[in-house]
């Protein structure tokens, strides 16, 4: 019997994307917690492990060991079915990822397509996470998720297509590789505009601060999320560190040139170097900027980042066109 | 968002989100004033602005007896009831003084009574009550309470943190009399303390 060569290729590449994602989120948690600390002039996670390396993984340990609970009241079909949603798509975004020249899960020429559509996916299951909650911060927050998540998937789109219309496609490998190696050959120089639309979007998009108000602590305790125990959060907490990887991946692969690199340095490393950077701005950010109120989060949707997007939009596709 | 604002002034607003990242990119890279407790502790320097629970004050010549006249206000006005406090009995008169006395009423003269020490006989405070509010300090007229440094505490026996007081004092008298010395000179600033 014959195995086709293709579906080998995806099945060790969901493997690996498994790993990548679920090693990622161990690290990359202890990143922003190191990073919080220093930005605030503490040490951040230490005493387990060297430098408090180790924190995470018996945070996720001591996560996975949770009792699973269900609210009464709750909906346990939806209630339950939410963090698989959130977390199953993850590797449908990342199958199309150009880590490298060759290290690309599956090369598809709708790509990006590919991408936006399952990225939507993430608003139904904070929807149904809210929904089953049976829990009226869980709603709240489910309905400012949508509300959000929505509004910002506009300018998202908007921006992303100001770079497909420029290469003529939706294919990242084929965006990546159109691309040079040093900076000003990269989208960026091109499409300014677009990134910053583009990275404001996604931050929004993956409910990060300072636009993390479905989860807003302060007034919701934990918005969607505050009804689920053990793993339910943790799959949504991975899901939400997967999502930071999928955007930053893909404003690496867009607008910094993806696996490019000067003096013929292509490879897997610019692509990881660039995707880090990304990440640790967004975390930045986080530690830098006060959250938002929600009229001001709409204001900046729907009068900045939406008129703006549209402008670029038409603009880029003026001058394609001449 | 309310107010129209114009174009320069939403330039400044957003060069505010730079200026933002720069403050915290730069607080990022300064050392960290997080102290590791248990294998490092704070010098004496930065304990002086800890206020603990609290102790007695001694007399500037006197550092094992404390400044405290007994008057009580400490007590009346502790909302947690954390402080007890006993005051010293007049000395017995002997016999013969006795007999002096009652000689001295007989003949229609004003007797003057022996007076107690004002000193207090005891002076314990249940830390575990307290709440470091510092309405003690407040009110003392004479300014023989103060806050302590005492930052490292911990215990398993509720019995830690009962505190002789009057002890307490004792030993830090007997501990380091220089530095009781200083500390009393420091506070006794007001002109108080020649009882």
């Amino acid at each position: 019997m014959d195995v086709p060569f293709e579906l080998v290729r995806i099945v060790i590449a969901i493997l690996a994307l498994a790993a990548f994602v679920g090693v990622n989120a161990v690290i990359l948690v202890w990143v922003e917690r190191k990073a919080a600390g220093f930005i605030q002039r503490r040490p951040g996670p230490y005493e387990v492990g060297p430098q408090g390396l180790l924190q995470t993984v018996a945070d996720a340990a001591k996560l996975v060991g949770k009792q699973l609970f269900t609210p009464a009241g709750a909906d346990p079909v939806l209630f339950w079915l939410a963090p698989l949603l959130a977390f199953l798509p993850i590797f449908v975004l990342l199958l199309p990822m150009p880590f490298g020249p060759t290290a690309t899960g599956m090369e598809v020429n709708l790509g990006l397509l590919l991408i936006l559509a399952f990225a939507g996916l993430n608003v139904l299951s904070l929807c149904l996470a809210g929904w089953g909650s049976n829990n009226k911060w869980s709603l709240l927050g489910a309905a400012r998720a949508v509300s959000q998540a929505v509004a910002y998937e506009i300018p998202l789109l908007l921006s992303v297509l100001a770079i497909a219309f420029m290469s003529g496609g939706m294919d990242l490998s084929a965006i990546v590789r159109e691309q040079g190696g040093w900076p000003w050959q990269w989208n960026l120089v091109l499409q300014p505009v677009a990134f910053i639309i583009y990275f404001v979007a996604a931050i929004a998009e993956t409910n990060r601060a300072p636009f993390d108000l479905p989860e807003a602590e302060s007034e919701l305790t934990a918005g969607f999320h505050t009804e689920y125990s053990g793993m339910g959060f943790g799959l949504f907490f991975l899901a939400e560190y997967a999502e930071m990887i999928v955007v930053c991946g893909v404003a690496a692969a867009l607008f910094l040139g993806g696996w490019r690199g000067p003096f013929g340095t292509d490879g897997w490393w610019w692509f990881l170097a660039k995707l880090y950077a990304l990440l640790l701005s967004m975390i930045w950010f986080r530690w830098t900027y006060p959250r938002i109120r929600f009229d001001q989060l709409l204001v900046l949707n729907w009068k900045w980042l939406m008129p703006l997007a549209m402008i670029n939009l038409l603009v880029t596709a003026f001058i394609m066109k001449l | 968002m309310s107010a129209p604002t114009s174009i320069t002034e939403k330039i400044t607003r957003l060069w505010s989100l730079i200026v933002g990242l720069k403050v915290t990119g730069k607080y990022f890279t300064k050392p960290q004033v997080t102290l590791h407790y248990p294998r490092k502790t704070l010098d004496d320097e930065n304990l002086l602005t800890y206020r603990g629970h609290i102790e007695l004050v001694g007399l500037p010549k006197k550092p094992g007896t404390p400044k405290c006249i007994s008057c009580g206000m400490c007590q009346a006005v502790c909302p947690s009831n954390c402080i007890t406090l006993t005051k010293r009995k007049p000395p017995k008169p002997t016999e013969a003084e006795k007999k002096a006395m009652e000689e001295a009423e007989a003949r229609g003269e004003k007797v003057k009574k022996p007076s107690a020490p004002k000193d207090p006989a005891s002076f314990n405070l249940d830390y575990t009550l307290c709440s470091l509010c510092g309405c003690c300090v407040e009110n003392c007229p004479v300014e023989s309470i103060r806050f302590s440094n005492d930052i490292y505490l911990a215990g398993t026996d509720p019995n830690a943190f009962r505190y002789d007081l009057l002890q307490r004092l004792k030993e830090q008298a007997a501990a380091k009399p220089g530095a009781q010395k200083a500390q009393a000179a420091s506070g006794g600033e007001t002109g108080e303390g020649e009882a």
